[in-house]
């Protein structure tokens, strides 16, 4: 017995969505709604302005200022707002801590919501279907098998599914061997992954 | 809808393909797809919900298979055609003419509301909370369960929360409910709350990861009181 594939889709090579984006683009320049310049500019904000250096100064300063991270850990939005940091997709944040019981990790499984502000753009894994798919359902084997970070089952794993406005992000635990660090370099040791919950900050 | 985008506890995708040292952009149009979410927006195309809807409407294989911007061209094109702004023929016949002239420029035109626009979105972004005189229904600690319905349209309430039961850990206020916004009926804010699930609630005991939970945020009108689950079987 043969099967028929129901109305076969076909998926578009990349020169193929590099001309329909072009296309589209071209008649919203006509229709007044889109600029090159705009689009550059909004490129180029992501790719050089906002991404994880802006959460790695947030998590250095709660490192070394306990009152900081009380704030941090209260209110993400008016502590990040309170170093400037802050905007589109982070209007309503919140900070879940990492502790030697509990560990925290985030994800979108409906679509791809990341706290633009503190992390910038998310990586493609973030908002592609494997990830989204069984972080909620074998967190614990995906940071392993997929992350190379071993969670003991003694520690409580937490999974956020940022499924409203609402955009969670992780406070890691300080690197045991940093107390003779500043803040600058403590951010250093900070990483996208570590705030997401799938890695933890550098060692020095 | 009951599309595919709803991922939450699907088996058999295989491992995250994790790139090292990922680039912002992986490839030019990406940056174009990329603006079309914030300017489609601001010329009326769509609010978040209405976008987020427009790409649960692709073709469940393509939105698997296709690079993750090209979702967001699709719900600009979705609601530009709707509204009667794109012209569909016109859209092929661009696309063949770039396929052909992939260098070919593209038309010229200068902007600068449109430039304070960017700069200003990117840093007072767009908030979703929304006054409502409404009061709570519920409170941190109550325990809740997922209504179990499949609604037509756009909605946040995963298939693999629902029916389920959990504790509601925080609570944040009122805000668009994607539910109507989503579907094009206006803001309708409800209270948002974020409940605790176990993860032997949500996948069984045998299934289930040890020493686990899920967060998940509900609006209000997604919950019931747990007692009165028996009640709704």
């Amino acid at each position: 017995m043969t099967t028929t594939p129901i109305n076969p889709p076909k998926v578009a090579t990349q020169e193929e969505i590099a001309a329909r984006v072009k296309a589209l683009e071209a008649i919203m320049i006509e229709k007044g709604i889109m600029t090159p310049a705009a689009v550059d500019r909004l490129a180029e904000i992501y790719e050089n302005e906002v991404g994880p250096q802006l959460g790695a100064s947030v998590v250095a300063k709660a490192w070394v200022d306990p009152e900081y991270r009380a704030r941090l850990l209260e209110d993400a939005t008016s502590a990040c707002a309170e170093l400037g940091i802050g905007g589109l997709q982070g209007e309503d944040m919140v900070v879940v801590e990492n502790t030697d019981g509990v560990h925290n990790v985030i994800t979108c499984t409906l679509c791809s919501c990341y706290p633009w502000p503190v992390l910038g753009l998310p990586p493609n894994w973030y908002k592609g279907p494997q990830y989204r798919a069984r972080i909620v359902r074998e967190p614990r084997k995906v940071l392993r098998e997929d992350f190379g970070l071993d969670i003991p089952d003694s520690v409580e794993i937490r999974v956020w599914d940022s499924s409203s406005e609402m955009r969670y992000w992780v406070l890691p635990r300080r690197p045991a061997g940093t107390e003779d660090l500043d803040e600058k370099a403590l951010a250093a040791l900070v990483t996208r992954d570590s705030m997401i919950g799938t890695g933890i900050p550098r060692s020095p | 809808m009951n599309g595919v985008h709803d991922l939450g506890g699907t088996d058999g995708l295989g491992p995250v393909p994790v790139e090292e040292n990922e680039p912002v952009w992986h490839a030019e149009w990406e940056k174009a797809a990329f603006g079309m979410f914030s300017m489609p927006f601001r010329a009326g195309f769509f609010g978040v919900d209405q976008f987020r809807y427009g790409i649960e409407q692709m073709h469940p294989a393509i939105y698997l298979l296709s690079p993750y911007y090209e979702h967001w061209a699709h719900a600009a094109e979705h609601y530009g055609v709707e509204k009667g702004v794109l012209d569909p023929a016109e859209i092929e016949e661009r696309t063949r003419f770039y396929l052909e002239n992939p260098d070919a420029p593209l038309p010229e035109r200068s902007d600068p509301d449109l430039m304070g626009f960017v700069d200003a979105a990117v840093k007072h972004g767009a908030p979703a909370r929304r006054e409502s005189t409404a009061e709570p229904k519920f409170a941190v600690g109550d325990r809740v369960t997922v209504v179990d319905t499949s609604p037509r349209g756009h909605t946040r309430k995963a298939r693999y929360v629902r029916g389920k039961t959990g504790v509601i850990e925080m609570a944040h206020g009122t805000f668009i409910y994607p539910d109507s916004a989503g579907n094009g009926e206006g803001d309708d804010p409800q209270h948002v709350y974020t409940v605790k699930f176990t993860n032997s609630e949500l996948w069984g005991a045998e299934a289930a990861e040890p020493n686990g939970v899920v967060y998940f945020d509900v609006w209000e009108p997604y919950i019931v009181p747990a007692s009165e689950r028996g009640a709704a079987a």
